[in-house]
């Protein structure tokens, strides 16, 4: 039978227990396939020719490779009045996300470092204003930010999108670092402070190499969620730093005339590039992220 | 190296966090008492501070559009915390049992969490598209009067943003919980076999009391894309067809730049917030109290 781990419960007879484990894998397996079709049909529509969209189904596979509308969804689709397609957005996006992402994680390392091994007064009441703070809908923060950034001269610039993504992003990247650093023994602590380690001594030589783990996964968290982000840049980014999912929208929502789907779904893509290969390629550390409960959502 | 002194160190501390203490008052407090003051002025374009009373608030609840997006948004609740949560606890609940290919798995469900909500809304607008969408495919297999347009449907579009809600929520569901059953003591699932409880039985009365606090977890993930749920509407019908799709969050953010109705949204806003704290503290106080 299976391994140790098998939490089945009492099987009646021989041929219940092969049949419930085949079922499992079935139940699992069309689950999976379920899960994959939008992927599946967002690739072959972005390969097909509008004449075999409008002959074949959503589901069949495209005839001919087209590479054209990959190129147009890059290059030259319509975002509203301008038409260089999503590449304008693409660069912004980078622009917001590797700044925004490397201050969120260096204010919350430092602020997680200051409240977990430091008695500070009233650092409680700031620890839970930020937790409260975190559950937020943003659409409450929306506008007195909106009055923050453009009373300090940020609004409609990218350090203003940059600004309010740190904000958002700080209850969450503290709380990880926090956790994280509650978990480090005390003793590390005191004997460190023996040696005569100094506040920021013992958070750049001692803290930060042991925080690798934790680093990597509210980084790769943070990417995720700000390069997904759609209404900060919305609201924050204005015309000249709109990132890639609003060009994205307007893209499908602006044209005139004949909708191009193999455009469209070509330019979902692209946006979707990244998170994803951040995704694939560092799928166990963003489990390990979701699992530990360190997502905002 | 210098020594300093503990009392210079913990100085330190306390400057450290002095900015982050800086923007947690001026934007998570004062932000939002600002917006709450704003609430209760006659504020339209610009924010005034002409008193007003409960006058936005009266005209909110009697405004159309705002009843729609409340009704929207207990329905989605309604119907889409409930069975993500049961997709998330069944796929957990099968892959805790061991099974093959387990990492792959999990990443395939995974996935569409990594993918934006506007990314989501299009594809699924596409997917449930009248004409070429899953209906072309039933159709062209023959089913030669298929049809399924809920999408532009007035009555049924909703249930075309919660579909795509839980394809994009059951993955991360599924991971929180799996990490809870993971933590699920032996010994319970050892009586449990020796006992004889049926499955569903062991499942709802012992197993699920047990990961309480991964449950809560996940409630409170559920919860906050309820309350947030903008990007995909926006995506998938833009709130239409006419009003029908409409949901708080849209309804703040159109208040507040397209139609310049500061006080109106603020009231909006602040009445959503009072509603995510009655039930998130809760929440938060159960899931403390698990652990």
């Amino acid at each position: 039978m299976s391994p140790a781990n098998t939490h089945a419960p009492v099987r009646r007879n021989a041929l219940a227990a092969p049949l419930s484990r085949m079922l499992v894998y079935l139940l699992l397996i069309v689950t999976a396939i379920v899960a994959l079709v939008p992927l599946y049909v967002m690739i072959v529509t972005a390969f097909k020719s509008m004449e075999e969209i409008r002959s074949g189904t959503l589901l069949s596979l495209p005839h001919s490779f087209g590479f054209e509308h990959w190129w147009k969804a890059w290059n030259s689709a319509c975002t509203g009045l301008r038409c260089e397609g999503l590449k304008v957005g693409f660069v912004n996006s980078f622009l917001i996300t590797v700044p925004s992402v490397v201050l969120a994680i260096a204010a919350g390392a430092v602020t997680g470092y200051a409240l977990s091994f430091w008695r500070v007064r009233f650092a409680n009441v700031l620890f839970t204003a930020m937790l409260i703070g975190g559950f937020f809908p943003y659409q409450v923060l929306i506008y007195p930010l909106v009055r923050i950034t453009s009373t300090i001269g940020l609004f409609n610039s990218l350090a203003g999108v940059i600004f309010v993504h740190v904000v958002f992003a700080l209850p969450v990247v503290t709380l990880l670092f926090r956790n994280y650093f509650a978990s480090i023994p005390i003793d590390l602590f005191k004997a460190a402070r023996v040696d005569g380690a100094g506040y920021w001594r013992f958070f750049f030589s001692i803290l930060l190499p042991m925080s690798v783990p934790m680093i990597a996964v509210a980084g790769i968290l943070q990417v995720t969620f700000i390069w997904n982000d759609y209404i900060v840049g919305l609201v924050f980014g204005g015309i000249n730093y709109a990132p890639m999912t609003v060009q994205l929208n307007n893209i499908v929502h602006s044209t005139y005339g004949e909708r191009e789907y193999n455009v469209e779904m070509a330019a979902t893509l692209l946006t979707s590039i990244i998170p994803l290969l951040v995704y694939f390629t560092s799928g166990r550390w963003f489990v390990r992220g979701v699992a530990s409960g360190a997502v905002k959502g | 190296m210098f020594v300093r002194s503990p009392s210079s160190s913990r100085l330190q501390a306390a400057l450290t966090l002095a900015p982050v203490a800086f923007i947690v008052l001026s934007v998570y407090v004062g932000g939002v008492l600002w917006a709450a003051g704003i609430s209760f002025t006659r504020s339209s374009m610009l924010p005034n501070y002409r008193f007003a009373g409960l006058t936005q608030y009266i005209n909110l609840f009697s405004n159309a559009r705002w009843q729609v997006s409340l009704c929207n948004m207990a329905l989605f609740a309604a119907i889409f915390i409930p069975i993500t949560l049961l997709i998330g606890y069944s796929i957990a609940a099968m892959i805790n049992r061991g099974v093959r290919g387990e990492n792959a798995l999990r990443t395939i469900y995974l996935y569409p969490f990594a993918m934006s909500f506007i990314v989501t809304g299009l594809v699924w607008r596409w997917l449930l598209d009248p004409s070429f969408g899953i209906a072309d495919v039933a159709r062209k297999l023959g089913f030669e009067n298929a049809s399924f347009d809920w999408i532009v449907n007035a009555d049924m579009a909703i249930f075309t943003i919660i579909i795509a809600a839980i394809w994009h929520s059951s993955g991360l569901v599924m991971v929180v919980l799996l990490a809870g059953l993971r933590g699920v003591d032996d010994d319970l699932w050892k009586a449990i076999r020796i006992e004889g409880i049926p499955a569903w039985k062991a499942h709802l009365y012992i197993i699920m009391p047990s990961i309480g606090a991964s449950i809560a977890t996940a409630l409170v993930l559920m919860s906050l894309t309820v309350v947030r749920l903008f990007d995909v509407v926006v995506a998938m019908t833009g709130g239409g067809p006419g009003i029908a799709t409409d949901v708080p969050a849209k309804f703040i953010i159109d208040h507040m730049f397209e139609r310049q109705q500061v006080g109106l949204a603020s009231a909006a806003a602040t009445t959503l917030l009072l509603l995510v704290l009655a039930v998130a503290v809760p929440l938060l106080i159960l899931k403390n109290r698990r652990k």
